[in-house]
Order: structure tokens, then C-alpha cells, then sequence
């Protein structure tokens, strides 16, 4: 699984403020932590550090090229601030995100295009967050349709099904893993899936015990990438050793060190 | 409509194992596609034949396999020189067997003198085995790997239960190692981890998963080394040194390969069909990832270097 390190949004305060007076230092010690706790793609995000969101990303996105050449997803909802990111970071892409409805996916996608980037595909459109598995489902046809049409390979589209906090919408997780298994036949190949975890477990007691046992859940059913802190041990070790269950990786005494090797 | 591309992408590859030093030196592993599909990855190097010679005359090796050897076998540098000049060994592999506690207990000094004669005679990697005698194993091979300090050999095996001293030593005197497993690709990856924790860089070992003749539960080591390759190919680092294959030994004990004509009047000659097992065991192990074979008999050393040659060059 591939997990794409959460930790650089300007939602953060050592973030925010390394933005705020353009200080590389903490931005890259972020991003070579990540790297180093497991994290193979590291997500890019300006949040709410300021409103020069363009500038803001390109600064961001040279900051973190600086130290790695991972792939990088650039995590914007400004067409803009998207364009800006994706030039500024050359190759090895993905964008995050766009919204599943066709005016947001007309935008986006011929952009995917020209950068040959991924592209995450929300599970919204514009009546909201679908609650049934049915209509989850629906989004993600038209969204892979709709790549089709922008000749976006399916390779390069991840579907976000969008995970609902458990103590509003309880109701929710089941119909997600659901809706993954079903989303993961839609196509031959398949679609990637992605999931943020953090949503899940909002205002709950026990957020982390309550993220990583539904990732568990998750990659037994199908599920490809997390946007996750991947400096979170026991959630890199409840991916490690899930995978290890889906016989994705070979069983040895020292499989988790194997894994860090 | 256009055909779908089906080939395979791997984000991995075999780890590059350099052995010997200077203009003989031998460069095994490097793929980054399961054997031969040259339309999905490189094989920048090609499978090598290594020749197995002994330190003490063999007792108990078939006429087959002894002929060739008429009158060299009691001194291991021309036995060397012999596979090297006369059967195109690309590598010579040394077997400690004399110095096992049941079969002759020589001591260190022997096996010194052996691995140094031979070392100086020759211009191919060198590769020792030590008895296989976990205790004798461990007084003598950190012996052997200081005296040959530069030279760069590959020395075996580590085990999941012995592996501290060898490690030690190949550390010290610069050399390579072979780790080895039973048919376990679980143990495999464990030993590979337990030599790299102790500090041994994985690109300086080979593996050994145990690899049997053909007609002994060969499918099983056939599926061992390609399921260990698959993970390879898809990143699984403790899973990318190159795979050694200890063909010769393995296949000259088993009865398909020596029962006399007498024995076994159906089976055809035994000077024919010993070769032919040893080249077919050597070939299929050759089609599931083996980078490096240990061999016997001139006859399949030949068979084998052909088969690997006319592959290399397919497109």
C-alpha cells in the first residue's frame, strides 16, 4: 500500500508558519520524516496559511523537490494553485483532488493529461456525498468514463470514496467497503482507491485505534493507497502487517524490518 | 482495436553481486524481469557455470563423474586449472569436505593450504563452501577468509542458526556470502535479515534456497525461487540477491543420475544419462531465476553454458 505522508498542510502550525516566513527547514525535515517512516508519496498543501494559494504551492512544491524526487501530490482544490503546483514539480504526480461531478472533472482531467499526472476522484458531486453503495458506485463510473474521454489511462485515476465520521454516520463504514470491492471490478484494470483516514474518527475518544482497524478492513478489501502521518507506527504496522495477511508480501519472523530495510 | 499492453512493470530489480577482482572479475544478477523476457526488463548479466572441485580426492563420487578428472583429483590447484582450461568453468567452487569431523576432521592449516594454492592458480572468481560442520565451519572459515583477504570470493553458507562468525568474517576480509535456507522462503528472507542487521551490505550476498535434483519435490524449489523473484521484481528488497544453485552435489547423489547399467537396464548409460540430469536440473533451474550453478560433469557444463549462450542471444 502505498501510503502519501499527510503531514505537509498548512494546516499545521510548524507548516503555517514555515509558509508564512518562507523557511525551507521545517517544510523538508517534514518531508525527509515522512520518507524515512515509510511514506512513498508525501501529500502537498497550502491550507490555510495564506491566500497567495498559487504562490504559496509553487514555494511549497520547490521546498520538498529540493530533498526528494517521490512523487508528489498536490493537494489543492484552486485550479490554480493545481496548474502552479504541478508545473513547479516536473514529473512523478498526482493530483488531489477533483471533485466527481462532470464541471469539476472537465477541469481537471485535461490537466492530468498534459502532466501525465493521477488524478484522485472524489466520491461528490453536486448533490453531496452519496450514502448508498449504489450511488457511490454511479460517481466513480462516470468518473472513469469521463477519463476515458479526456484519454486519461484508468491507471492514473484513484477513487475516493470519502470517509464520513463514524460517530455521526455510523452506518457509513460498512457501505464504504462495499462500495470499494464493487468500485474495484468496475474496470479491467482496475481503478486505484485511496481513502483519508483522518474524517473517520473526528471528535471521537480513540481516533487512531479507530483509523487503523478500518484500514485494516479496507485493504482486505481492495484498498490501494492512505493519505496518512506516516510517522504513526502502529498504523504503519497495521498496514505492514495487513498486506502481509493479503499475502501481498512473504511471511518471514522479521517482516516488519524487512519492511523499513 | 488496438491490443492491450500486457506486459509487466516491476519497480524492482536483482541486486548486481560483483565477484573476483580485477579482469576476472564476474558480475552476476541485475534483472529486472523474471528469466529471459527480454520485452519486459534487462538481463544485463548472464546466468554463470561454476565448477566444483573438492579439497580431498572424492571416495564416493560415480566413475561418471570421475573420469574427467583422471589424475588430478588428489591435488586441487590442477583439478582447478583443469575445469577452467579444458571445461570453460566460469567460477571455481571449493568444498571443504575434508575437513568434516566425519570425513577426515583435517585441520585449519589443510584447508588453508588448499584454498591458497588454488586462489594463486587461477584467474576466476573463487568460491568456498566450508563443511557444512556448524563448530569445525566456524574455527576454519574465518581462517580462510583472512587468508583470502582481497580477493574478493564468495564464501557459504550462513544459516538461520550459524551465521554470526561467517558474517564476521567475510566483513572483515571484503569478501561475499552465501546465505542459505531449507526450501523455506520464509527462513530465506529471515537469514537475509538477521546477516544484514548484524551490518553485512545486501548487495554482497547470494542466496542458496536449497535446490535438490530434478524428481525430488523439484516443482517446489522451482516455485521457491520464482515466487522469491516475483517479490523481488516487486520490490521486496530482503528478497533481491542473486540465487546460487548447488546443482552438482545435488544431483550426483540421487540413483536417476548414478545407478549402473546393471542396475537399472532400462535407464540407458549411466555416462550419458548422469550429464543429461545434471543439464536438465541445471536448465529448469536456469528458467526460475538461478544466476549462478555449481556443477559437476564437463558434459553438463557445456550443455549448460550452450543452453545459456543461444538464451542470452534470443531477439
Amino acid at each position: 500500500m502505498d501510503v502519501i505522508g499527510e503531514r505537509i498542510n498548512g494546516m499545521y502550525t510548524d507548516i503555517k508558519k514555515a509558509i508564512q516566513v518562507k523557511d525551507k527547514g521545517p517544510v523538508q525535515e517534514t518531508a525527509q520524516k515522512q520518507i524515512e517512516a515509510g511514506a512513498s508519496v508525501l501529500d502537498i498543501n497550502v491550507g490555510p496559511a495564506t491566500t497567495e494559494k498559487a504562490d504559496a504551492m509553487v514555494w511549497l512544491v520547490e521546498a520538498v523537490r529540493e530533498v526528494t524526487d517521490m512523487t508528489l501530490a498536490i493537494d489543492t482544490a484552486s485550479l490554480a494553485a493545481m496548474k502552479a503546483g504541478l508545473e513547479a514539480a516536473g514529473g512523478s504526480l498526482i493530483m488531489n483532488s477533483s471533485k466527481g461531478d462532470a464541471k469539476s472533472l472537465d477541469k481537471f482531467l485535461p490537466l492530468a493529461k498534459e502532466h501525465n499526472a493521477s488524478i484522485i476522484i472524489l466520491n461528490i458531486n453536486e448533490e453531496g456525498v452519496p450514502s448508498d453503495v449504489d450511488n457511490r458506485v454511479a460517481i466513480s463510473m462516470f468518473g472513469l468514463a469521463k477519463a476515458m474521454e479526456y484519454e486519461v489511462p484508468i491507471e492514473h485515476v484513484i477513487i475516493d470514496p470519502i470517509i464520513l465520521p463514524v460517530n455521526v454516520a455510523q452506518d457509513q463504514p460498512q457501505k464504504i467497503l462495499d462500495a470499494i470491492s464493487q468500485i474495484k471490478t468496475l474496470s479491467d484494470p482496475a481503478p486505484r482507491m485511496v481513502c483519508g483516514l483522518s474524517n473517520l474518527s473526528q471528535k471521537c475518544s480513540n481516533p487512531k485505534l479507530i483509523n487503523r482497524t478500518f484500514l485494516a478492513m479496507c485493504i482486505a478489501n481492495g484498498m490501494d493507497m492512505v493519505i496518512a502521518d506516516a510517522t504513526d507506527k502502529e498504523l504503519m504496522e497495521t498496514i505492514i502487517t495487513s498486506e502481509l495477511l493479503m499475502n501481498k508480501s512473504i511471511y518471514c519472523d522479521g517482516y516488519l524490518e524487512a519492511y523499513y530495510a | 482495436m488496438p491490443l492491450p499492453d500486457v506486459t509487466e512493470k516491476w519497480s524492482g530489480s536483482i541486486n548486481e553481486v560483483v565477484l573476483g577482482t580485477g579482469e576476472g572479475s564476474i558480475t552476476v544478477g541485475g534483472q529486472s524481469t523474471l528469466p529471459f523476457l527480454d520485452f519486459e526488463g534487462a538481463t544485463p548479466n548472464k546466468t554463470i557455470v561454476a565448477m566444483e572441485i573438492l579439497d580431498t580426492a572424492p571416495t564416493e563420487w560415480s566413475e561418471v563423474t570421475t573420469d574427467p578428472f583422471d589424475g588430478v583429483m588428489n591435488d586441487p590447484v590442477e583439478w582447478a586449472q583443469k575445469c577452467i582450461e579444458d571445461y570453460g568453468a566460469e567460477m571455481i567452487c571449493v568444498s571443504l569436505n575434508g575437513i568434516h569431523p566425519d570425513f577426515g576432521d583435517l585441520p585449519a592449516e589443510h584447508a588453508l593450504k588448499v584454498v591458497d594454492s588454488v586462489a594463486n592458480a587461477i584467474d576466476v572468481p573463487l568460491m568456498i563452501w566450508g563443511s557444512g560442520n556448524a563448530d569445525k565451519d566456524n574455527t576454519v572459515m574465518p581462517l580462510v577468509a583472512e587468508a583470502l583477504k582481497g580477493k574478493n570470493a564468495l564464501l557459504g553458507s550462513a544459516d538461520e542458526g550459524n551465521y554470526k562468525t561467517l558474517v564476521a568474517a567475510c566483513q572483515m576480509a571484503g569478501h561475499n556470502i552465501i546465505t542459505e535456507s531449507p526450501c523455506d522462503i520464509n527462513i530465506a528472507k529471515q537469514v537475509n535479515i538477521l546477516v544484514t542487521d548484524d551490518g553485512f551490505p545486501l548487495d554482497r550476498i547470494v542466496m542458496y534456497p536449497t535446490t535438490g535434483a530434478l524428481g525430488y519435490g523439484f516443482e517446489y524449489i522451482y516455485t521457491i525461487i520464482e515466487r522469491g523473484r516475483l517479490a523481488a521484481l516487486s520490490g521486496d528488497k530482503m528478497m533481491s540477491p542473486p540465487v546460487i544453485c548447488r546443482v552438482g552435489p545435488e544431483v550426483w547423489r540421487v540413483k536417476e543420475a548414478t545407478a549402473p547399467l546393471a542396475d537399472q537396464p532400462n535407464w540407458g548409460d549411466p555416462s550419458e544419462r548422469g550429464p543429461m540430469w545434471e543439464s536438465l536440473t541445471a536448465g529448469t533451474l536456469l528458467m526460475c531465476g538461478g544466476d549462478i550453478m555449481i556443477m559437476r560433469h564437463p558434459q553438463a557444463v557445456k550443455n549448460m553454458k550452450q543452453l545459456i549462450g543461444e538464451l542470452m542471444n534470443v531477439g
